[in-house]
């Protein structure tokens, strides 16, 4: 288990380093969106306009913080589910967007294209929201303010702590760390 | 006849609301220290340490715990020899609310319409539910409830024949769906009997039990110590990186229900389970 150094946006080479249930401090800008925001980029996409900021290279971070209080840039700022916003995901992935960072498995569409575009899915700690309020420096809202805590807010990060959930190759933390720990597979029933 | 000023229930509800999205109940703590103890898995280690630091963080900084500051539950007791004056108790706790959210800068995350998806920008209506008492106290048992762990819950319409072990597969099967989703380590209230609505309601005032304490049924505690255990068998760990701390308490409540009937409805609660008690 390594722990890497990494600034965005993220490079070919960076991605490739990374191996699922590795630790990474991450630095530099991320963006913010999570349901009503994917919703928006995706209609925007839909509807051949420009979008709010360019995905090439970038980091979507799937967070709804809580307002910043007096003195701070931002309040408690923890991950959310990412599965809600699977469907929208591999669209995003082949224009150019690089990693996501949430919490919990995600679907085989969005592992499939994880592989094809070369991209990572990062875990942050889910019920961390203000530890991890301290790696963040600075939040701009720059898209859809009306959407409150689902606006998509710009996020400057210092080594922001995550770990690889779903590498580039498609290995899933999910599934390999559960598996190492499982006492009694006869048990459970599959639904 | 006893009354209690309008004014009153809303500046306890006021307080409770931020006081129990920043700090975390102590039995809460304890049971999550005695697992970063008992854990094997080294990536399950760091979570629960990180996790017990942003315990600390959110108590020293005043911030929520979770960013999810959750959709406020309320089970009321009202005594039946008591008044409110100067206005409906629904709408003090709805004004308690209000005002805590706004004052704790916790998030807002209630929309009005659940298809119009519109945020009704105040954190209400809480969802309340009522029981008339004998007395003339007022009880106001208060959540915060985070939706990583709601949306993974279930309920099933299970056979009377199906019994404890049906119970027990219907409760592994939520969790093991459930995985590293809702936040592991969790608290697992689970609801059995009554009717389709009243297992899930039981459910929910499961987890609003002091952590990690049992039913008063010996047969029913049983059940939890035995499910405690097998949950923790499925291998999912904190955040659902593997590892044997997948919860940290099973509550089960029962009601009387139907001879056709054997309903159970599992609640699910992250380990930033916030609630907290007011009595007037």
């Amino acid at each position: 288990m390594k722990t890497h150094r990494i600034t965005t946006p993220l490079k070919t080479e960076d991605i490739e380093e990374l191996k699922v249930g590795d630790k990474v401090l991450l630095s530099g800008y991320i963006y913010t969106a999570r349901d009503a925001a994917h919703q928006r980029l995706i209609d925007q996409i839909k509807n051949n306009e420009e979008l709010p900021f360019q995905l090439e290279g970038q980091v979507l971070y799937y967070v709804g913080p809580t307002p910043a209080p007096e003195g701070k840039v931002i309040g408690s700022a923890g991950p959310t589910t990412s599965l809600r916003m699977d469907r929208p995901t591999p669209t995003l992935l082949d224009l150019g967007l690089k990693g996501m960072i949430g919490k919990g498995d995600r679907s085989i569409e969005v592992v499939e294209s994880i592989k094809k575009n070369g991209c990572v899915y990062f875990a942050a700690l889910g019920g961390a929201g203000a530890l991890i309020a301290n790696s963040i420096l600075t939040a701009e809202v720059i898209a859809y303010e009306d959407l409150g805590t689902e606006a998509i807010r710009r996020l400057e990060v210092k080594e922001l702590p995550v770990v690889v959930a779903i590498d580039q190759q498609g290995n899933n933390l999910y599934h390999i760390g559960p598996d190492n720990y499982k006492k009694d597979l006869a048990k459970v029933k599959t639904i | 006849m006893r009354r209690i000023e309008w004014e009153s229930i809303v500046k306890e509800v006021e307080k409770l609301c931020i006081h129990m999205n920043i700090y975390v109940e102590e039995d809460l703590k304890e049971l999550m220290e005695k697992a970063l103890l008992e854990e094997d898995s080294p990536l399950g280690k760091t979570v629960l340490k990180d996790l017990l630091e942003n315990q600390e963080v959110a108590r020293r900084e005043m911030l929520p715990i979770c960013q999810d500051t959750g959709m406020v539950v309320a089970f009321v007791e009202v005594g039946q020899d008591l008044q409110i004056a100067n206005g409906s108790l629904t709408e003090a706790i709805n004004e308690g609310v209000r005002r805590g959210y706004e004052k704790g800068y916790l998030r807002r995350s209630v929309v009005a319409c659940p298809l119009q998806r519109k945020n009704t920008g105040d954190n209400t209506p809480a969802i309340i539910y009522y029981d008339l008492v004998e007395g003339d106290q007022l009880k106001i048992t208060l959540a915060a409830k985070g939706f990583g762990s709601e949306n993974m819950s279930g309920v099933k319409m299970l056979k009377p024949i199906d019994g404890a072990e049906g119970v027990k597969n219907f409760v592994l099967e939520t969790i093991q769906k459930a995985g590293g989703n809702c936040c592991p380590p969790i608290i697992v209230g689970v609801g059995i009997g009554g009717t389709f609505d009243k297992a899930t309601q039981i459910a929910k005032k499961a987890l609003l039990r002091k952590v990690g304490k049992r039913n008063d049924d010996g047969g029913i505690a049983s059940l939890e110590e035995a499910l405690l255990k097998e949950i923790n068998n499925l291998g999912i760990g904190p955040q659902g990186f593997g590892g044997k701390t997948t919860a940290l308490a099973v509550h089960v409540e029962t009601f009387p229900t139907h001879i056709a009937g054997l309903p159970v409805a599992v609640n699910i609660n992250c380990h930033a389970s916030r609630h907290g008690e007011i009595i007037l």
